[in-house]
């Protein structure tokens, strides 16, 4: 057993009006020097041996993340 | 012959009543279709109604794009069966691969609930043939997730080839590239757009009637298939 983590992001294109309105939110709150944040996804998945990094890339890529939008990076974590 | 066209509903689907009354409405016969089936029941045309597919979850319209019913409308519409995706449904179309992008959250956060114009940008679809080209329609719009993104080369591809159906006037509402509303695939099969015209199929209970055309369109083009 191993732990994965697949972080999903929109890429840097595209337009992320919810870490825009975070950003904006944070002076209001008091908190200066935040120039930018961008709002994305975080999986832990819980899978066995015989999982193997091609097998998670089409997991990452066919249904995590939508690669017209989204960009991913899947890890490997000590659970 | 009667034009036969399936509405589909899945858990979380709203607008499967609406869909099919205005299938009835264009005098075809409304074949309901359940997400789980794995056969079409020999319909001639699909419609993907809007809502809010199994909530929404993970994605608008991922996991509806993997129900059993969407691996039946995938290889339909390769066939080039006629296949309109309104709302959720175009939105599943996207997760589909049938048409090009997705929607994201609308720019400025708000859930947009109105009557929105927009002008028929290509009447050379299955869908679209009844309207004038260049006619402004009005119908409603109802979603937070409606702002269309693709690549730039998607977009000049689509500009291009005249698959831009349906756009935006009087200001875009929610951020979406080029002020696209609706686009149709390569074949001017598959059709999908944000806005519902099977809201405004009839003046007592929409804004118009301009929405009828649509399912019009595809009955003409079945009927004289």
């Amino acid at each position: 057993m191993a732990r994965v983590v697949v972080d999903v992001m929109p890429k840097p294109e595209i337009l992320d009006p919810q870490g825009q309105v975070v950003a904006r939110a944070l002076p209001r709150l008091g908190f200066s020097g935040v120039t930018e944040v961008r709002q994305g996804k975080h999986f832990e998945l819980e899978v066995d041996d015989s999982v193997d990094d091609e097998t998670l890339a089409k997991i990452a890529e066919g249904l995590l993340a939508n690669p017209v939008i989204e960009q991913w990076t899947v890890r490997r974590v000590e659970a | 012959m009667t034009a036969r066209i399936g509405v589909i509903t899945f858990p979380g689907t709203l607008d499967d009543g609406d869909a099919a009354r205005a299938v009835r409405y264009a005098e075809a016969e409304a074949v309901p279709l359940w997400h789980a089936d794995e056969d079409l029941k020999g319909v001639d045309a699909v419609v993907v109604p809007g809502g809010f597919s199994y909530g929404d979850y993970l994605r608008t319209g991922v996991i509806a794009r993997h129900a059993p019913v969407m691996t039946a409308v995938i290889e339909a519409a390769h066939r080039g069966m006629p296949v309109l995706g309104i709302c959720n449904g175009f939105q599943i179309l996207c997760e589909a691969g049938l048409l090009p992008g997705a929607m994201i959250r609308n720019a400025g956060l708000h859930f947009i609930c109105r009557d929105q114009w927009l002008r028929v940008e290509n009447t050379g679809t299955v869908w679209t043939t009844r309207y004038e080209p260049g006619a402004e329609i009005l119908i409603p719009m109802k979603n937070i997730d409606g702002c269309y993104m693709a690549e730039q080369s998607t977009l000049d591809e689509l500009e291009a080839e005249g698959r831009v159906v349906f756009r935006y006037v009087g200001g875009n509402p929610n951020g979406s590239r080029n002020d696209i509303a609706g686009i149709r695939s390569a074949d001017g099969r598959v059709v999908g757009l944000m806005p519902h015209p099977e809201h405004a199929i009839d003046a007592l209970t929409g804004p118009s009637d301009d929405g009828l055309g649509m399912f019009y369109s595809a009955v003409d083009a079945l009927v004289n298939a």
